[in-house]
């Protein structure tokens, strides 16, 4: 499997992912983020397909997409009772300005899937390269920010009294998420790429009860999503997207069970 | 005891569109005394903390740190926190959230001693490394009072924390926060509908009223007085 170049690319590129993600995804699920990633994502979609019109790399399109819209949903859903209502509301017209680019780039609907469900075959080196960089640059970000990300993620509350500024916060947050969404999509597909964002890091908080160790974990059972998923769909040749998704969400139930059990006894 | 303030509001007043909250107040807080705040639902004691706490700009007048607004470190406890069943962090973690600054993502050896030592001061050591989540109502409040200790303010504001609790966690919870105000001399603002608690505990009240504030000694609140303000 290995002594193929597109496969060796695919496993830098999973293992890549599965670490922005382990890590991201604790922050995700503290923040309750899990629509608005699903949205970012749908945007990512659009922004591939902007990238496709306009003869650019689709990730350069979905850079931009995904930015700049974090930070006008950052914006729009700032009252939280709102918040819901104005995602969907933007999630539904980026699906359609997606729709539309494809078809003025009169791609055909093969490419589509590519961008929605993702891709082993098309990882090339240059990929890996600039998705390390991003992925260095937000885990930078967020080395510096840790402390502050870490305080207003887990207890708001707390960290508003203190007076942290919680706003440029939450768009920084938003910024790195548009930036990993980016990354991700590039093996899960722009409409998958949730599943690394959030079950793994929601099935590492029944298990491990510190900001590190759940990181930790989140990490590992992205990992082993991601190497399985790309196993398997290489020696069945069904979508990796598949399996990647069906791994972690067994891991999720399995920990929903594990909890119901604790807390029956 | 000598006083030396530590906090001082100005001719203090905050008014929402059309409708003064509170006006004109004055008031001065020396280091180590304990404050208790009453008032009816609705007469703006939320707002006065929030003010305190430069979350809300006053319309008129001014609050004032002493000697300078470096100096005073304030540590808040609200009444709830946004956790459930299923939030993940130990107590221990959470105490620590309010260790922040530009520094390493792990704690140093001296922070985590810090928390280690204001665990122990609120009597949750025992439980420090189980989920806050399973904590009782009464394990969750001294976790958050701890939370609000750890980085040694010399302001404590209690934002009604005590209410939902049950009269033996209640009076558990302010005997320790009596023990630190005299042993720390830990300035305390306790904004509280429990007059016998505020009786028991502090030194000093303010009153907010639709019509004005009083202030004094806290003998002066009397049952009349409570009886005149209707169920503060």
């Amino acid at each position: 499997m290995f002594s193929y170049e597109f496969m060796r690319n695919a496993f830098a590129a999973g293992t890549i992912i599965a670490i922005i993600c382990g890590i991201m995804g604790v922050f995700v699920i503290a923040r309750n983020m899990s629509f608005l990633t699903h949205t970012l994502s749908e945007i990512g979609f659009s922004g591939a397909a902007f990238g496709v019109f306009a003869g650019w790399a689709p990730l350069n399109g979905m850079l931009l997409f995904t930015v700049v819209s974090s930070v006008i949903v950052g914006q729009l859903s700032a009252r939280s009772e709102r918040r819901e209502a104005a995602t969907s509301a933007i999630s539904a017209l980026f699906i359609g300005l997606g729709i539309l680019f494809l078809s003025l780039a009169n791609k055909n609907a093969s490419y589509a899937t590519s961008i929605l469900f993702g891709s082993v075959i098309g990882i090339s080196a240059g990929d890996v390269q600039q998705m390390l960089w991003l992925s260095l640059l937000v885990l930078l970000v967020i080395f510096v920010i840790y402390r502050f990300l870490k305080f207003d993620s887990f207890d708001h509350t707390g960290a508003r009294v203190k007076g942290l500024w919680t706003n440029a916060l939450s768009i920084t947050f938003l910024v790195l998420l548009a930036l990993s969404v980016s990354v991700a999509a590039q093996i899960v597909g722009s409409l998958l790429i949730f599943i690394l964002l959030t079950l793994p890091a929601a099935t590492a908080k029944y298990f491990a009860h510190t900001v590190g160790g759940m990181m930790v974990l989140a990490i590992a059972l992205a990992l082993v999503g991601v190497w399985a998923g790309l196993t398997l769909s290489y020696v069945t040749n069904y979508p990796v997207s598949f399996f990647i998704a069906a791994i972690e969400a067994i891991f999720y139930f399995i920990a929903l069970g594990w909890q119901k059990l604790q807390t029956a006894e | 005891m000598t006083e030396t303030p530590i906090l001082k509001l100005e001719h203090l007043g905050v008014t929402f569109p059309n409708h003064p909250v509170f006006t004109d107040l004055n008031l001065t807080i020396n280091q180590g005394e304990f404050w208790s705040i009453v008032g009816k639902n609705g007469v703006g004691k939320t707002t006065l903390m929030r003010t305190i706490l430069h979350q809300l700009r006053p319309t008129h007048g001014r609050v004032s740190y002493w000697p300078n607004a470096g100096d005073v470190r304030i540590g808040y406890v609200p009444q709830f926190r946004n956790i459930d069943a299923d939030y993940p962090l130990t107590i221990r973690d959470f105490v620590g959230l309010n260790l922040t600054g530009w520094k390493w993502p792990w704690l140093s050896r001296k922070e985590k001693s810090a928390v280690q030592q204001i665990l122990g001061e609120t009597g949750l050591e025992k439980i420090a490394n189980r989920p806050i989540g399973q904590a009782s109502g009464g394990e969750r409040q001294k976790a958050y009072l701890a939370q609000a200790l750890v980085e040694a303010p010399n302001l404590l504001i209690l934002d009604e924390s005590t209410a939902s609790l049950d009269p033996v966690t209640k009076t558990e919870l302010l005997d320790l926060v009596q023990e630190l105000n005299t042993k720390l001399q830990l300035t305390v603002l306790f904004v509280t509908h429990d007059i016998p608690m505020a009786r028991k505990y502090s030194s000093q009240y303010l009153m907010l009223m639709p019509e004005g504030t009083e202030q004094g000694q806290i003998a002066g609140l009397t049952q009349q007085k409570v009886w005149e303000g209707e169920n503060v």
